[in-house]
């Protein structure tokens, strides 16, 4: 009998269990390495070069270099994890959550301050189909 | 005898700090935030307590990937403020109460809650940014803590009912502590919101309402409510609510006591992503 993971069906996310910590672990160790002031120096003189140095999937590294977090989170990265890149690059957790969702940065914010983003409609991907 | 006095729950989000540690408390877009915790500063002030036991998660700073505690007690003398990412706070580093915190981790696992004992660890905003909210900035935190970590990043994380039940092993192993010492149990995380994907900044204040209504009148019932509801409801990163359980379920009324008495309850939206849910019960 395989696990039950009804988390799949929510729209939009991705829960960072046992499996996608398996596929992400060299990436989010890689994250974790910036947070010695003396790596996020090298990594910001030689993005690519310093990425080499770790055992990561070639996909994986792709996505950093592009700053796709969706990506990044797809391919087994955490978002904790990932905001050591963000804290590399000076931008905020709201500034990383917005650039994943399509809207500009000022847009985010708006929505943040007029409450957030609904809940109704985003419950289930069933409720789309 | 130890005891319980009360319990404090309280959102710990990093740029609540940021705004804090930069001076930003009365700009408009965060003043409604703060004012919401002047009572609960004078509040302390009152009753400041012996010791805060204080439950909250780690945000992959204490702990990378190389090794994941479900529960993991802080019984250090002391506890060094963590670098993030974006250098360490500015707050007081944080004493620890090593005698009562190493006493409640032998009451704890003999009483079937297998805890990590750690006695090196550095504590992020998730520990630092409720004591801010409720002490303001002073020169050294008021009274020692026990930190108390709980994994709620890698799932799957400890279920609502275990973590009621390990508040109620807690409040055993406190009032067994043979020093009278004035304990106050706080709970952080929460309440809805979302870091990650094209959901991201996700807030349901119906939830939130349903989870502060029933963590005060029926938080057994609470403690049913299983992980699917959280992720579903109050977005991948509410689930830090469970850690509210902890707390709640060290009071005096889960060992048969008398209910609580509401203190003071408040509730904000937004602190960046986050919707901000706050809580000060007394044991009566």
């Amino acid at each position: 009998m395989s696990l039950d993971k009804p988390y799949k069906d929510v729209p939009g996310t991705t829960i960072f269990d046992a499996e996608q910590s398996r596929k992400g672990y060299h990436l989010n160790q890689f994250c974790m390495s910036l947070m010695k002031p003396e790596n996020r120096a090298r990594f910001k003189s030689n993005e690519r070069a310093y990425l080499d140095e770790w055992p990561m999937t070639e996909d994986q590294k792709l996505a950093v270099l592009a700053r796709d977090l969706n990506r990044c989170i797809e391919l087994g990265g955490n978002i904790y994890f990932l905001a050591k890149i963000g804290a590399t690059d000076g931008k905020s957790f709201q500034q990383m959550a917005g650039s994943m969702t399509g809207m500009s940065e000022q847009e985010y914010r708006d929505m943040m301050v007029k409450g957030g983003r609904s809940i109704e409609g985003n419950r289930s991907i069933k409720e789309h189909k | 005898m130890a005891h319980i006095s009360s319990s404090v729950y309280t959102s710990h989000v990093p740029a609540i700090g940021a705004a804090l540690d930069l001076g930003k408390t009365t700009e408009p877009y965060w003043q409604p935030l703060f004012k919401g915790f002047e009572f609960s500063q004078q509040w302390l002030r009152a009753h400041t307590p012996d010791v805060i036991f204080l439950v909250y998660n780690d945000h992959a700073n204490a702990f990378s990937l190389e090794i994941i505690p479900t529960f993991a007690i802080g019984t250090a003398a002391e506890f060094q403020v963590a670098d993030e990412g974006w250098g360490p706070r500015p707050v007081p580093k944080v004493i620890g109460h090593p005698e009562l915190a190493s006493h409640i981790a032998q009451s704890v696992i003999q009483d079937d809650f297998d805890l990590t004992i750690v006695n090196k660890m550095d504590v992020d905003h998730g520990l630092t940014v409720p004591l801010s909210l409720m002490c303001g900035q002073p020169q050294a935190w008021p009274c020692p803590v026990i930190p108390f970590a709980v994994n709620v990043v890698q799932y799957p994380i400890p279920s609502g009912r275990r973590c009621f039940m390990l508040g109620q092993a807690i409040r055993t192993a406190i009032e067994s502590f043979d020093q009278p010492l004035d304990v106050q149990v706080w709970g952080t995380g929460g309440m809805s919101h979302q870091l990650q994907g094209p959901r991201a900044g996700l807030i349901n204040k119906e939830f939130d309402k349903m989870f502060l209504d029933r963590l005060i009148a029926d938080p057994a019932g609470l403690a049913g409510v299983p992980h699917i509801d959280y992720v579903r409801e109050a977005g991948s990163e509410g689930i830090e609510l469970v850690m509210w359980l902890i707390a709640r379920g060290a009071m005096a009324d889960i060992a048969g006591g008398k209910p609580p008495r509401v203190v003071h309850r408040f509730y904000h939206v937004p602190a960046s992503n986050t919707a901000v849910g706050h809580l000060i019960l007394e044991n009566p």
